[in-house]
């Protein structure tokens, strides 16, 4: 147990061992950690950046949809509109229609019955005419007599 | 071993392997050159110390060879073991290796970022090393005292302590380079006037310096004395119960008694061991602490 050269060679080997950790070793393991160390705290932020991402995205489509959703209201609407107005439109069509062919088919009444008054009234002045003349047993000319006829037809 | 002389084999557990200069030629009458030369070739006066008074008689010309070849060793496992993984350090996912690697490393930087707030990248590598080494080398305390003896006995080498930090050798020099390194680092941050000073001028006033450096210098001075001897001191204590409970199994094959002490032995023997692996892993972090202290004490400008 008496001091003698070893504690020169420890004191030079501690001096080496600890220059060898100091320029190879800590280093190389500092160096790994800290970038982990780096590498972890970009994740995080990373996660975090995606998080608000998401956050933004998702209300960006809560508004869309609720955009959408208006427009859908407003297309329908509008359909509905547009189809009460069509239907309105169709059915004053139709009603015109119906009194167009109502007018039509009384002129066509008012001219029929007058076609017929004219030919009975024709009717009734030959017949008329044909009596007198058996009547009188006399020739009566047509020509002479045709403004008295007409007169007669017409009071008919 | 333990059987034949409970005196004698604590001392042989207690003595360094030696290689020095053999005292005798001292005692020589003083010849001339080529005698002596002749001499030390006849008689190889450079050699393994026989025994502990041949190696004290040694003086400071000599080695521990056993002391010195295990904290080598040791340091080199060190190396070796942190060199593999720093070099494969990946910042992805570490391994087992790697993790523990690194949970050593960040616990010293803690330490040392706690401690030590100067500029000075050397710190804090030199305490992992002081730290694990240390460590390593108190931790051969918990290898059963015998085996490696018996086995280094086999190959005709008589003592072997395996222990380094029991050798005052190995804890000393340690303490006295971080000493020197103290003494460096003071006269670069504060100049050897401001250095002086420290030492001169407080705590009393300027005046005083004298009573100041009586009060000063040994404070100085104990640091690297209790530093070394106070890891030197519980290792060797350590090692001296191992020694004593190993002194149990001398009769365990002999009688009902002996076999009985010996059983007891064996308890002791797992309760101080378990101890033990508090005591060698505070006891290297006492050091590495303290040599960090020491050493921002030494950057520390203003007292």
């Amino acid at each position: 147990m008496n001091l003698n050269w070893t504690l020169v060679g420890q004191s030079i080997t501690f001096l080496v061992f600890a220059w060898t950790c100091y320029k190879f070793i800590w280093p190389l393991l500092i160096g790994a950690m800290d970038e982990r160390a780096t590498l972890i705290g970009e994740g995080i932020e990373n996660a975090e950046q995606a998080r608000r991402d998401l956050e933004d995205a998702s209300s960006k489509v809560d508004e869309i949809m609720r955009d959408a959703r208006a427009d859908a209201h407003a297309l329908v609407d509008q359909a509905r509109t547009q189809a009460a107005t069509m239907i309105d439109d169709a059915k004053k069509d139709a009603e015109n229609e119906g009194e167009r062919i109502r007018e039509t088919a009384r002129a066509d009444v008012v001219q029929e019955a007058n076609r017929a008054r004219e030919s009975l009234r024709a009717e009734v002045a030959e017949l008329a005419l044909s009596g007198a003349e058996r009547i009188l047993e006399s020739g009566i000319d047509r020509a002479q007599h045709a403004e008295l006829l007409d007169k007669l037809a017409s009071e008919l | 071993m333990a059987s034949d002389n409970p005196q004698e084999y604590i001392k042989h557990h207690l003595t360094n392997l030696t290689y020095g200069r053999h005292p005798e030629l001292e005692t020589l009458e003083p010849i001339d050159l080529n005698a002596r030369i002749h001499q030390e070739f006849l008689y190889g006066t450079w050699g393994f110390a026989h025994d502990a008074e041949e190696a004290s008689a040694m003086g400071f010309n000599s080695i521990n060879v056993d002391s010195m070849a295990w904290s080598v060793a040791l340091g080199l496992a060190f190396c070796a073991l942190f060199y593999s993984v720093a070099r494969k350090a990946t910042a992805g996912v570490p391994g087992g290796l790697q993790n523990a690697v690194e949970y050593v490393v960040e616990f010293v930087d803690d330490m040392v970022r706690g401690i030590f707030t100067h500029k000075n990248d050397l710190i804090a590598p030199m305490a992992l090393t002081v730290f694990v080494w240390v460590f390593l080398m108190n931790l051969m305390d918990l290898v059963p005292v015998d085996w490696i003896p018996e086995l280094a006995a086999l190959f005709g080498v008589h003592f072997m302590k395996v222990v380094p930090s029991t050798d005052p050798n190995i804890t000393m020099s340690m303490a006295l380079s971080i000493f020197v390194l103290m003494l460096y680092y003071s006269v670069k941050c504060k100049g050897l006037a401001g250095f002086g000073s420290e030492l001169a001028f407080q705590p009393f006033p300027k005046f005083m310096a004298p009573l100041n450096l009586v009060l000063e210098l040994p404070t100085l001075f104990a640091k690297p004395l209790s530093l070394g001897l106070r890891l030197f001191g519980n290792m060797y204590a350590g090692e001296m119960i191992f020694i004593l409970i190993a002194l149990m199994y001398a009769g365990i094959a002999t009688d009902i008694v002996g076999g009985a002490i010996g059983i007891f032995g064996g308890v002791l023997h797992l309760a101080w061991a378990a101890f033990h692996v508090l005591i060698i892993t505070l006891q290297a972090y006492i050091f590495a602490v303290l040599t960090v202290v020491y050493l921002a004490a030494a950057h520390d400008e203003a007292h």
